[in-house]
């Protein structure tokens, strides 16, 4: 079986996990869990630019795998979208770290992840302060989440 | 970095840096919480499709426990014959007769008396969260009342929102006692100013069925007007049989059980069948069909609907025929080797993820034969000439007016309101998957609401992740109130309050406090956990087919990740995405290859460690236990756990040749006696079981492997 040919069978099946009425779309706002879980780290302004090629000439708000596979198959095969190594994610952390203290406040937090970058939408935000904020400090020491954020690439 | 007394350009490199930073970390969390989704759907496939394959399982089977209810319910046809109420009621309040019963007076749990008042509902709830248990007497009393109770109703209940504000409909408890107490603690008891409605299914897979039914027929006797019950699938001896609620009553009641049995079969048969909420809104536990007929439904007599299992069915090949001369089809018998395609052709599970129209024709075709095969083989087996009753096609069941409608079409009535799930797609098809029922898509709703001026449907039937969930354009809800169904962690459960202007508003919950005490990662770890479990079990339990399913594509012992996800689902058939979920259930060399052997040998040692038993018949086991454990407890028609030699032989006869395993007659004496039952030759579940692996280790295959060594871990 062709490398080729492995690699849409792979995007075929995460699409069709998503796929509700079996009838080869999914909704758009779906793609970006599809892109993601199928190995790639896009950032949302390239995701809007995957986006654009996958729609319809009038979007319909949702997405056929006719479009969708052939994007996808390169995207995997160039090997777009690529993650920066875990130590730089570290450093990133460590950039907003100002005091240096191993631990980021949950004020610091919501402040840089809903008003720099991409900013997050406030169920990201809730999500992201649930599972990493320490209750009882109400702080992310940064180090033990970013064990939880490193996953094995399938 | 940027320290606050730093210079502006210090400062305006901080910024940069800070959002550079927050991209990153950004893209990372996306990536991370795409992964969970992804893993939170395949984790929910994995569990509907093993339950899709049970429920598979009973279709095959479905035929021959038919046949066997038959064959081993007495006087089964004079039974069909007389009218069910009269003569049979009378023996059957002798048979539970409980005003003689003594209640002794260590038993320090509720003493109900007649007629019940509110008091008495709160004092159960309050022995039930005490772990106690009603006296069989009170709990056949009770039920003497709910029947006579239920007889008065009429098959479909009228509720008004404007004597009660609101009304509160809950769908599926399936034994969970617990789910009950949560949604009481939410939203009340039931009381002259709380209307409920409970959409069925109230029994099986939860262990505390029995309590559940308790609590709901007291709030309905005391409060008549405002506790509304439908009936569900479920509210069905033969599917308790398989799902567990017949095994509950009877381990609870040692000496009562199948007393209470007994009685419950006949209050469920009087359940009513759909609620109306201000004529506007319908509630019914499955579905719809496109001939679902109001006025014949009010009319029914409902209560001679005993079980699905000896309702008519509807004859698929007609069916079959219709659908293709409407898609231009030739009506030519399909090839063995397409009926093998078509067979690993048609993956999906539940309507939602129904295949296209054409698969979905050739599996049911597939599924028709090979249960026909078995049956003929069956009958000419035990000589047994089975005179053929007339069975109505589905054209002309459709062609008949109300008044000419003989029992079978108003059985598939009843049938439709109980098993149907909704697809997207417009039509309406048989539900093979159930065995009973359809798939109606949204046409078929949108003539429904049309014909009777409803403005939405309200069913249950199928787990929701969220306890509820809209289709049909928002004109069927469902609405499903067992929470963590699956697993702890898996799906919330969700109930529904209407008031007068029928707005619906949802309240979810899920009932277990560690559920709520886990972040959003450990629970969907949890609940994938569970789900490859059994999925190892399961592909466990097909080691033979896997294995020569390998071999086809290499004799050397390796094949390619690839050829794996193909072979499996090519055996399996469960539709699951295998290249997903492989991480969890592979570890391949750097190369990307998989030594099969070792993977199927790894398998096994897991399921091995769990059960002290021999590889070869523990797969065998694995895969036919439920099926043996229902046949046992169909044949076991007094609930004694005991099963006669005669009976054994004859269902053993049936049962073998229905999978495949040939045994002459001497075969069977000398296995019966092989076994240690004792001397009045009963035979119990247990050495039932161990009838089926020594009958496994002495066909020619098994001969070969060394002999097993009795466990006292029996299954």
């Amino acid at each position: 079986m062709g490398l080729i040919a492995e690699i849409e069978k792979k995007i075929t099946e995460a699409f069709e996990v998503f796929d509700h009425e079996c009838n080869q779309t999914v909704d758009v706002r779906e793609i970006g869990s599809i892109v993601r879980s199928l190995g790639c780290y896009p950032t949302e302004a390239q995701l809007h630019e995957l986006l654009a090629e996958v729609e319809e000439e009038e979007p319909t708000g949702y997405i056929h795998l006719q479009k969708f596979l052939p994007v996808m198959t390169r995207v995997l095969v160039e090997r777009s979208y690529q993650p920066t190594p875990e130590d730089v994610l570290l450093h990133a952390f460590e950039a907003l770290d100002v005091n240096k203290c191993g631990y980021l406040t949950k004020e610091e937090l919501v402040k840089y992840m809903t008003e720099e970058g991409e900013p997050f939408t406030q169920e990201e935000m809730e999500d992201m302060l649930s599972a990493a904020l320490d209750p009882e400090t109400n702080t992310m020491r940064y180090k033990d989440y970013i064990t939880l954020m490193i996953v094995d690439d399938v | 970095m940027g320290h606050s007394h730093c210079s502006s350009a210090c400062r305006f490199r901080f910024c940069a840096l800070a959002f550079k930073a927050a991209v990153l970390i950004q893209r990372w969390y996306r990536r991370y919480v795409a992964r969970l989704e992804m893993r939170r759907r395949c984790t929910w496939r994995i569990f509907q499709s093993i339950e899709y394959a049970c429920e598979q399982d009973q279709i095959k089977l479905h035929n021959f426990f038919s046949y066997l209810m038959d064959r081993f319910t007495p006087s089964s046809s004079k039974e069909r014959k007389l009218p069910h109420a009269f003569c049979r009621y009378a023996e059957l309040e002798k048979y539970c007769d409980y005003e003689s019963m003594e209640v002794p007076d260590s038993y320090v749990g509720p003493r109900l008396s007649f007629p019940l008042l509110p008091d008495h509902a709160t004092a159960l709830l309050e022995a039930f969260k005490q772990k106690q248990q009603l006296h069989a007497r009170y709990v056949l009393n009770l039920l003497h009342e709910t029947r006579k109770h239920l007889k008065q109703l009429p098959n479909i209940s009228h509720v008004s929102t404007c004597y009660s504000e609101e009304v509160t409909v809950c769908g599926d408890l399936h034994g969970q006692l617990d789910d009950l107490f949560l949604i009481f603690y939410k939203n009340g008891l039931p009381s002259p100013s709380k209307t409920y409605v409970f959409n069925g299914d109230f029994v099986d897979r939860g262990k505390q069925s029995l309590e559940i039914l308790i609590v709901l027929f007291t709030f309905l006797l005391v409060y008549p007007n405002e506790v509304h019950l439908n009936r569900g699938n479920h509210e069905d001896h033969m599917v308790n049989l398989r799902y567990g609620f017949t095994k509950e009553v009877m381990q609870k009641y040692k000496v009562h059980g199948r007393k209470i049995l007994k009685m419950i079969q006949n209050v469920f048969c009087w359940l009513p069948l759909a609620t109306l909420i201000d004529e506007k809104v319908l509630i019914i536990h499955g579905g719809i069909s496109d001939t679902t007929d109001l006025d014949m439904l009010e009319k029914i007599q409902r209560h001679k609907f005993i079980s699905v299992l000896r309702g008519k069915k509807r004859k698929e090949s007609n069916r079959n025929v219709e659908i293709q001369e409407i898609n231009g089809e030739d009506k030519a018998q399909a090839s063995p080797a397409e009926q093998d395609g078509a067979a690993s052709a048609c993956p999906q599970s539940r309507a939602a993820q129904a295949p296209s129209m054409a698969n979905r024709l050739e599996f049911s075709r597939w599924v028709r034969q090979t249960v026909q095969e078995q049956i003929e083989r069956c009958r000419r087996l035990v000589d047994v000439s089975e005179s053929e009753e007339e069975e109505l096609t589905y054209s002309s069941l459709v062609s008949m007016t109300d008044l000419d409608a003989p029992e079978s079409f108003r059985s598939l009535q009843i049938l439709d309101i109980l098993w149907s799930d909704p697809m997207p797609q417009e039509g309406c098809r048989e539900n093979t998957v159930r065995g009973g029922g359809c798939y109606f898509g949204p046409d078929v709703t949108e003539k429904i609401l049309k014909k009777y001026s409803l403005q939405f449907l309200i069913r249950s039937h199928e787990c929701k992740q969220e306890g509820y969930e809209f289709c049909h354009n928002r004109k069927v809800l469902t609405i499903f109130s067992a929470s963590n169904y699956y697993e702890i962690g898996s799906n919330r459960g969700a109930y529904v309050k209407l008031g007068p202007d029928l707005v619906p508003h949802f309240v979810q919950y899920q009932a277990n406090k560690t559920a709520h005490t886990l972040t959003m990662t450990q629970r969907i770890s949890r609940v994938e956990e569970s789900a490859f479990r059994a999925l190892r079990e399961k592909l466990f339990a097909h080691t033979s087919a896997l294995s020569s399913a390998f071999k086809a594509y290499d004799k050397e012992g390796r094949i390619t990740l690839s050829t794996w996800a193909t072979a499996v689902e090519s055996v399996l058939r469960l539709g699951l995405p295998w290249r997903m979920l492989r991480p969890q259930l592979v570890r391949s060399a750097a190369d990307g290859t998989l030594e099969y052997q070792s993977w199927l040998e790894d398998l096994a040692m897991e399921q091995r460690s769990r059960e002290h038993i021999q590889s070869g018949l523990l797969e065998v086991i694995y895969r036919n236990r439920s099926n043996l454990e229902t046949i046992f407890r169909i044949i076991d028609r007094d609930h004694s756990g005991l099963i006669s030699f005669e009976e054994f032989h004859q269902t053993w006869k049936l049962f073998s040749s229905h999978m495949n395993i040939e045994l002459t007659d001497d075969g069977i004496s000398d296995l019966v006696r092989s076994i240690d039952f004792n001397k009045d030759g009963n035979i119990d579940f247990n050495e039932f079981l161990e009838a089926f692996r020594l009958v496994k280790q002495s066909t020619p295959a098994a001969r070969a492997k060394p002999p097993r060594s009795h466990d006292a871990n029996r299954i």
